[in-house]
Formats: structure tokens, C-alpha cells, sequence
């Protein structure tokens, strides 16, 4: 069937089997960010924006998107990079596999909310896993980016 | 140091962060047929018949492999990434009548898109015959089914294997005389443990694809640790000259150890040579956990003895391994069980340490982080907690007593002397980091609730000694840059970045001035590829001294453009330059002294002129080759404590907070090193507490997803704090030693002492499930109901 989304701000219209998930959609429209790691929506790489909100696109059939936003990392690069460099730097991202997931599904709780606590941060993101860092390093990189984002005294705030 | 040392950001980071299309899966091109396999369901079975007409008409289905496109008796191969004649033996082919575990590929389909491919392995129609499997690793040995009967099996290496006694290794190695010791002390613990094949569930899933290039060779691109070993594998798998084949991996998103096994190539390999047209696997979750290369499970029987002060005197260690249907990395994970754990107690008087490796009809196990060594670790310091409750001692101080110290030999560790070792700094500091004397072994919180601690020690290898061989080429390229060309694999762990750290170091030149390209066969200098910790240690070597090569190098084509010898010039990273005192001699100097500065610019050329200058008119080479392999394998070492808190009622642990120190020589990259050792960690906790592997009668692995298989999320972890004490290895690059897998080892120990010091309870067998907790619990709370009653029914009737 013939589906409309607008993806990262563009239209595309499309053809689409019934049975076709959003990953895979996306995936063809070239937004190769969007990864899979599981069958079984357990581990957050698929992570996209459904009209702003955090969804996990192999749960998701294409045909659901119909006439709604879809935002992948490559719609928001700025942003992306500019949380990104915080992981970075705390050499976090290590394989990169889960990274899009989880860009993504911080700049929701970010945006979400801007003043999140550890246990918030830690809930709101126990979706996403991530085998190589042992979460301790992408934890530091969230804080350090908070606080530069922020100021200190949020961080501190919220202790 | 100006580099190495330094905490600089992984140079792909970025890339990674943005989402970039950098893995296999995001470069394959589109037109790649897609290859997937039909899997047995019987864990041992012969294909009496199979049908592949109807499948075959399915629209878009390009070609259906079976065994029948297989000769049976070519030589068989292994899928192990070793270096030639692997220790593990010959005993797959590509596609075999003869099936050994649930999910062994029966058929190979090919097909335009998944659909098509779906549906037709749908319609294959399989006829087995099915065949009593064995599945006990326990009565395997001499057993009167065999998992490989077969006459064309073959072991290259001497490792005492004997497929008529489903036996894949057997070794034997001592010294001293351990009954006579063991006899002779006042304490002997005599213990059996067992771990389970543990999956290293990396978020990338197997996947490869191929095609074939303007030559009419095989191009296969791959999520692998190996290229070389890979192009072996391949060429022997399908039988064609391995001058035929070119691997090279792009980014890899995680490895340890799963990728050091070619568990993907060889299927659209074959396909891709069979029809000449592009193709590509990616394996599904489910297939990445019931059809790959997990940690081999484990039956550890110790017997430790010690004197009532403490001195640990003998360790006497049996491992039963088991490698599945097939024998990868079979009769070499198990000697770590022993060969890094033993050796950790520097005052025993003798060791024996004998292993057996069976086949069984259950997925072949392989590489995983720590290799054997994790089991054997969680044997031995086990038994040494244990040892200190005996002993009335405290784990720590028991520790302290007998541990291995710099410049001791270690028997059981090779005879290799102990070059590098912060082993007792760092327990100590770990001491203080958990606040042991405080903490141990246990506090009642009142409500319900224990917190205890509990401890262990690890050591690892830094590569395979005398085996590995690591290799780069450093070339200057425009505008005085370099390009760095290895043929290790950067699998996340930053390799790339931190062999560059390497380079810049010697060079003296900026990280951005150094590009790195890894790994492709066809351009790489050799290397044994990224596994057994070799990385740092090996190639960082390699490529420290390419560097001092490349160096001399472009001093002299340096000197060349300045007229002068080699001898009479520096480099300072920047420029070279000729040296005053030389320059002096045969000028006169009034000269001199008249224009300094004109003198000065005459006398100096800039890199960036030498780069420039090697592209016109030039034979001097401004490339520079170097290969290493190190006689010895200096251990890393680290010890790691945790607290925790253990509901009585349910018995749930969480844990609180791990303090762990490492001393990997000098971290290149503290960062990285940091970020290695929180994750290592964060997977030994999982392998402690969660991630459980179970079978039903049949053989098949129930914890087939991640639904089923637990691996840590970010709610189940507490702390994780690392801190380095550093010793200095004076046969690693600025001292360094591995990093990479002695980290995954402390936490099992660990924990299970903390789970008896907080209940009372010893696990010996992994996972430490709430359920086993409770229920221990609530058995323990039975019997002392019942010695309670009939105490008491014993007064009443008096």
C-alpha cells in the first residue's frame, strides 16, 4: 500500500507491504543509524521518533507511520553530535552498535525532561543495552553533559 | 609521554556517536542475494533424504545447497581463528549429512529478498534419521555414542585428542609432588565447580557479506577479529586456493572472542563463489544465541591445601570441558583454566593441572572473553575464599600471604618469570577503595536485608607467546601525514586509536596527523588478528618500532635534501634538521656567525618538504614495515571486590558497588582502559548473577533471546569504580601490557563469596540465582526447624 511519512523533515511517499516494519523502512530510505540487535524489542538500537516521541521502530510497523513525523540521528545530527562528544570523551561508545539507540533516547529524556536524576536517567534508559561499556562510562558522559548543558548547580540540585 | 598515556577520544568516536553507515550490514550493496540456513532440530541426526524441488520454485530463490553438494570426504576444517596447524581440530564441513547439535546448517538458501528466502526454507522437506545424542559433558569421554565418528576427522596438533573417545584434548602438566604436599598440609579443600556456555552477546550479531572482484576473486567483508585466519578458513572450507580470497572487516560493532570463530563467512562465501553474484548472512538473535561460538562450559575440581597459618602450599586442578558438537578453541581455552589461575599463589610448592575436552550434541563453544581463564578463576578463588573461612582468616590477609610477586618464577604459568607485577598494590588499594576492614564480611541492615563484600584476584596473558604475530606499516603520505596499516581489528575496543597513540608518540606528531586503516588481507601487513589480549601488547609493539623505523627513514631522505650523512641529522617530529656540531665541521666558522638565520634555514627541512620531495624524483622508500611476536606473555593483573545486598526473602542481589584495580602496565589510553575494565566487569557480574543457559531433554538451548538470556541492563549495576596501578612492562610498547579480557574474571569469585558472606550459602555453580538463594535459604531454615523440634521432642519424652 501506498504510505506518506515524513521522514527527518522530507516527504516520501512510498509503497509498502502490510507486514513491513519501520526499521526496515527506514533503513531503506538510507538511515542506516537505525540498527537491529534483537527480535524480541529488548535492547533500544531500533530507537526512532514517532511524532517526537521515543519508539522502537521493529515494533512498529511502516504502514503505523502513515501520514506521521519520523525522526531518525540523521535528522538530528546537530543535536546528536553535540550530546555525542560527551560520550566521547569518556571513550563510551566503544563499539558504536547501540549508540544511535541511545543518543536517541536520551535527547528524549532530555527533552522530556531537562533535569533528570540517576535513577530517572538509569530508568529511563534500562531499555537500551549496551555490552562493551558496562553503562558507567556512558553514565559520566550523560552527567558531564548536563552539567555543561545545564550548569553545575542542576546537577548538584538534583544530588 | 606526550601521547601515549593520554586519555584521548577514540579517533572513529564521532563517526560512531552520529549513527554513520560503517558496519556490514550498512555497507553491503543491495543487490546481494540473501542468504539464510535451515537448522536441524534433532541434536544428532542423519539426513536420510531432503527435497529441495518445491522450495526451489518459490519466485526469486536463486540456488538451495545440501549435503549432497558437499563432498563428504574432502578434508575437513575448523572455523577457529588460530594460527596454522590450529590446535583445534579439523571436523566441520561446509555442509554435513551427519547433523550434531540443534540448529547444525542442513541446507544453504539463497534468494533475492528475506521473504522469498523465508519461504522457502519453509518447503525444504527434510527425512532424518535420528541418532541418540550425548549430552551429558559428564559421561561423554568413552561413551558409547560418538559425536564424530567419521573417518576423514583429523587433529593437527598434538593436544591428546582421540575422536573414537569423543575426547577433542587431553594435557596433563605439574610440578613438584602435589599428594605428597597436599598430604602434608593441615587444611586440604577439595571442591567442584561448573560455569556454563555463556553467550557474548554482542550487539552486532554475526554477519558477512561477499562478491566477487575485477580478478575473479572472492572479496568476502566481514564482522571479524581475524581477516588472515578468516581467509584460511574460507579458502579451506571451499576448497579454492587462498590466493583467491580477500577479506577485510569495516567496523565491528563488538566482538570478545564471539568474531574470533568465522561462524557467518563461509555461507555466502560458497554461495558468492557458487553463482558469482553478490550475497550476504546476518544472523538473527536467536541464531547468535543457539548457533554460534559461547564460552565453553566448565566442571572444575579443586583441591587446595594450605598450613593453619595460611601458606597455600598445593593446588591440584581437574577441568572438564566442554566444546559441543564441534572442537573450536576446545584444547586451548581449557589450558587457561589452570595456566591463569594457579599461578596467581607465587608460594605453592607444586601444582598439577590435568584437563579433559569432550565432544557433545550441543552448539560448539569457543572464544569468549577471558578465554578459560575466567572459569578456572572462579574455581580457584572460590576455593581460596573458601580456604580463608577454613582458616579462620581473612580473604584479603590470606591473599597478601601467598600471592605471586615481581620477579618470581611461575611454574604453572610456563616457568615464564614474572616480569611486570602491581598485584599487591593493587589488592591493597582495593582493600581501601571498598573499605574492606569496615564492610567485611557482612552487615544486617534490620529490615530483610544483608550487605556483605567479597573479593577475587585475575590474571590474563598479553598474547600468545611465541605465536602471535602482530605487524604495521607506517607510510608518509601529502603534507607530512601518516597513514598507520594494521591487521589487528579494532572491534570497538579502539585499538585503532590507541596503536596510533603509539605511533604519534615516536613520531612526535599530532593524533590527527595519523590515519589508520585495518584490517584487509590484501593490504594489511600480516597479523594474527585482535584476540588473547595480543593487541597492545604485540602489535603496539610492532608498531612502536615501525615508527622508529619510519623515523631513520625520513631522516634520510631528510639528510639527503640537506647533502649531508644520516648521522649529521634530528628529527624532531616537525623538521630535520642538521646538527650544529657536525654542520660546523668543514665550514668555516666567521661564516657562520655572520648569518645565523639564512644558515639556520639552510641547515633545516620541514616534513611536510620531505613528504613533497618523496613524490618527485625520489628512491627512497617513506615506508617502513615491522613485524613482531614476543617470546614471553606478561599476565595483566587485577583484583576486584564487590558489595552487595541480598534479600533473605527473595533472594535477590543487588550489587552495590565494585571496586576493582588493574595494573595493565602502563594504559595507553586511560580512557579505553577504563571503559575495558567497567565493561568486563559489568559481563562478569552477568555471568554471576544472570545469564543462564539451560537445556531441555532434546538439546536445544532455551535462552534464545534476549528476553530469556540476561544480560546486565543499566538498573541492575550499581558502582563500578576502576583505578590503575601500574607496573611497568619493559617488553611492552611504553611499558604496556593487555587489557582487554583479564577484567571479566574477578566479579564471579567475587560475588559468590559475598553471596556466602551475606546468607551463609556456598554456590558452586553459575549463575547464583534469586531462586537457588531462596530456596537455599528456606532449606537451611527447614532443617534447623526440624533439629529444633526433635530437640525438643527429646525433652518432652524425657
Amino acid at each position: 500500500m501506498l504510505i506518506n511519512i515524513n521522514l527527518n523533515g522530507k516527504n516520501v511517499r512510498s509503497e509498502a507491504d502490510p507486514d513491513l516494519l519501520l526499521i526496515d523502512w527506514v533503513r531503506a530510505q538510507g538511515c542506516y543509524s537505525v540498527k537491529r540487535g534483537c527480535e524480541t524489542s529488548n535492547c533500544g538500537l531500533c530507537t526512532v521518533f514517532l511524532e517526537d516521541k521515543p519508539v522502537l521502530s521493529c515494533s512498529v510497523l511502516a504502514v503505523r507511520a502513515d501520514g506521521k513525523r519520523v525522526v531518525t540521528l540523521e535528522g538530528i545530527q546537530e543535536e546528536g553530535a553535540e550530546f555525542g562528544a560527551f560520550i566521547a570523551d569518556q571513550g563510551a561508545e566503544q563499539c558504536g552498535f547501540c549508540n544511535p539507540g541511545l543518543v536517541m533516547n536520551a535527547l528524549a529524556l532530555f527533552r522530556e525532561n531537562p533535569n533528570p536524576s540517576e535513577e530517572e536517567i538509569r530508568e529511563y534508559l534500562a531499555g537500551n543495552l549496551c555490552r562493551c561499556s558496562g553503562y558507567e562510562g556512558q553514565m559520566r558522559g550523560i552527567r558531564a553533559y548536563l552539567e555543561w548543558k545545564y550548569g553545575k548547580s542542576h546537577m548538584e540540585n538534583e544530588g | 609521554m606526550k601521547t601515549v598515556n593520554k586519555p584521548v577520544r577514540k579517533k572513529d568516536a564521532m563517526q560512531l556517536l552520529t549513527g554513520q553507515p560503517v558496519y556490514t550490514d550498512d555497507i553491503a550493496p543491495a543487490n546481494c542475494l540473501i542468504v539464510k540456513l535451515l537448522r536441524s532440530p534433532h541434536a544428532s541426526a542423519l539426513v536420510r533424504k531432503i527435497r529441495k524441488d518445491i522450495a526451489l520454485k518459490v519466485p526469486g530463490i536463486e540456488a538451495i545447497y545440501t549435503w549432497e553438494d558437499i563432498p563428504q570426504d574432502q578434508r575437513r576444517f575448523t572455523l577457529a581463528g588460530q594460527t596454522y596447524p590450529e590446535a583445534s581440530p579439523y571436523d566441520r564441513l561446509l555442509l554435513d549429512r551427519r547433523v550434531r547439535y540443534v540448529g547444525d546448517p542442513v541446507a544453504i538458501v539463497a534468494g533475492a529478498d528475506e521473504k522469498c528466502v523465508d519461504r522457502a526454507l519453509s518447503l525444504i522437506k527434510v527425512e532424518y534419521e535420528v541418532l541418540e545424542p550425548v549430552l551429558d559433558f559428564r559421561k561423554a569421554l568413552d561413551y558409547p555414542v560418538l559425536v564424530h565418528p567419521e573417518e576423514n576427522w583429523e587433529s593437527l596438533s598434538r593436544v591428546g585428542a582421540d575422536n573414537r573417545r569423543n575426547l577433542c584434548a587431553h594435557d596433563v602438566s605439574s610440578e613438584g609432588d602435589i599428594d605428597q604436599v597436599l598430604s602434608e598440609c593441615d587444611v586440604v579443600l577439595d571442591r567442584v565447580y561448573h560455569t556454563k556456555a555463556c553467550q557474548q552477546t554482542m550487539m552486532e550479531t554475526f554477519r558477512t557479506f561477499c562478491s566477487i572482484d575485477a580478478y575473479g576473486r572472492l572479496h568476502v567483508v566481514s564482522s571479524t577479529q581475524i581477516v588472515f585466519h578468516c581467509r584460511r578458513i574460507i579458502a579451506n572450507a571451499l576448497q579454492i586456493p587462498k590466493s583467491m580470497v580477500r577479506v577485510s572487516k569495516p567496523r565491528i560493532g563488538g566482538g570478545f572472542g564471539a568474531k574470533q570463530t568465522a561462524v557467518s563467512e563461509i555461507y555466502p562465501a560458497f554461495v558468492t563463489w557458487k553463482t558469482k553474484k553478490p550475497s550476504k548472512i546476518v544472523f538473527s538473535r536467536e541464531e547468535s544465541m543457539t548457533a554460534s561460538t559461547p564460552r565453553h562450559e566448565m566442571e572444575m575440581h579443586v583441591r587446595i591445601g594450605a598450613m593453619k597459618d595460611g601458606h597455600i602450599r598445593g593446588i591440584d586442578l581437574y577441568t572438564l570441558s566442554n566444546t559441543g558438537a564441534y572442537g573450536e578453541h576446545g584444547p586451548t581455552t581449557v589450558g587457561l583454566s589452570g595456566h591463569k589461575s594457579i599461578p596467581l599463589y607465587g608460594r605453592t610448592e607444586a601444582f598439577r593441572f590435568v584437563s579433559d575436552v569432550v565432544y557433545t550434541n550441543v552448539m560448539s563453544a569457543g572464544a569468549y572473553r577471558g578465554y578459560g581463564a575466567t572459569q578456572g578463576l572462579f574455581a580457584v578463588e572460590s576455593a581460596v575464599n573458601e580456604l580463608a573461612t577454613e582458616l579462620h582468616m581473612d580473604p584479603v590477609s590470606l591473599r597478601e600471604k601467598n600471592i605471586v610477586r615481581e620477579g618470581d618464577v611461575m611454574p604453572a604459568y610456563y616457568g615464564q618469570i614474572n616480569t611486570s607485577c602491581a598485584l599487591d598494590r593493587c589488592l591493597a588499594r582495593v582493600k581501601e577503595m571498598i573499605r574492606w576492614e569496615e564492610k567485611y564480611p557482612a552487615k544486617d541492615m534490620g529490615n530483610g536485608r544483608v550487605r556483605s563484600v567479597g573479593m577475587g584476584m585475575a590474571m590474563q596473558g598479553s598474547g600468545i607467546s611465541g605465536v602471535d604475530v602482530g605487524s604495521a606499516t607506517l607510510k608518509l603520505g601529502d603534507e607530512g601525514t601518516y597513514c598507520l596499516v594494521i591487521g589487528a581489528a579494532d572491534m570497538g575496543t579502539g585499538c585503532d586509536t590507541i596503536l596510533a597513540q603509539i605511533a604519534a608518540e615516536v613520531l612526535e606528531c599530532e593524533m590527527e596527523d595519523i590515519t589508520v586503516f585495518g584490517a584487509d588481507t590484501d593490504a594489511s601487513p600480516y597479523d594474527s588478528g585482535s584476540y588473547a589480549s595480543s593487541t597492545t601488547y604485540v602489535t603496539g609493539k610492532a608498531v612502536e618500532q615501525c615508527a622508529y623505523k619510519l623515523r631513520q627513514k625520513i631522516c634520510h631522505l631528510g639528510a639527503e635534501l640537506l647533502a649531508c650523512k644520516d648521522e649529521q641529522v634530528e628529527f624532531d617530529g616537525k623538521t630535520v634538521r642538521m646538527m650544529n656540531r657536525i654542520a660546523d665541521t668543514g665550514t668555516s666558522g666567521s661564516k657562520e656567525e655572520e648569518k645565523p638565520q639564512n644558515r639556520e634555514a639552510e641547515r633545516s627541512v620541514s616534513l611536510k618538504e620531505i613528504a613533497t620531495a618523496s613524490m618527485c624524483g625520489n628512491e627512497i622508500s617513506l615506508e617502513a614495515s615491522y613485524t613482531h611476536s614476543s617470546p614471553i606473555s606478561p599476565p595483566p593483573f587485577m583484583v576486584g571486590a564487590a558489595e552487595i545486598e541480598v534479600d533473605l526473602l527473595t533472594g535477590e542481589v543487588s550489587v552495590l558497588d565494585y571496586a576493582a584495580v588493574v595494573d595493565c602496565g602502563t594504559p595507553v589510553n586511560p580512557n579505553l582502559a577504563r571503559v575495558q575494565a567497567e565493561g568486563g566487569i559489568v559481563q562478569g557480574i552477568g555471568m554471576a548473577l544472570t545469564e543462564n543457559i539451560t537445556y531441555d531433554d532434546k538439546g536445544r538451548v532455551l535462552e534464545n533471546s534476549l528476553m530469556q538470556y540476561k544480560i546486565p541492563t543499566r538498573t541492575d549495576i550499581g558502582n563500578i569504580r576502576v583505578e590503575f596501578e601500574s607496573s611497568y612492562e619493559e617488553a611492552g610498547p611504553f611499558g604496556a601490557k593487555s587489557i582487554g579480557e583479564v577484567v571479566i574474571n574477578t566479579p564471579l569469585p567475587a560475588i559468590a563469596d559475598a553471596v556466602y558472606n551475606a546468607t551463609g550459602l556456598r554456590f558452586y555453580e553459575l549463575p547464583i540465582t534469586p531462586e537457588q538463594i531462596a530456596m537455599g535459604i528456606a532449606r537451611r531454615k527447614k532443617q534447623q526447624d526440624e533439629r529444633v523440634n526433635s530437640a525438643t521432642g527429646k525433652i518432652t519424652v524425657r
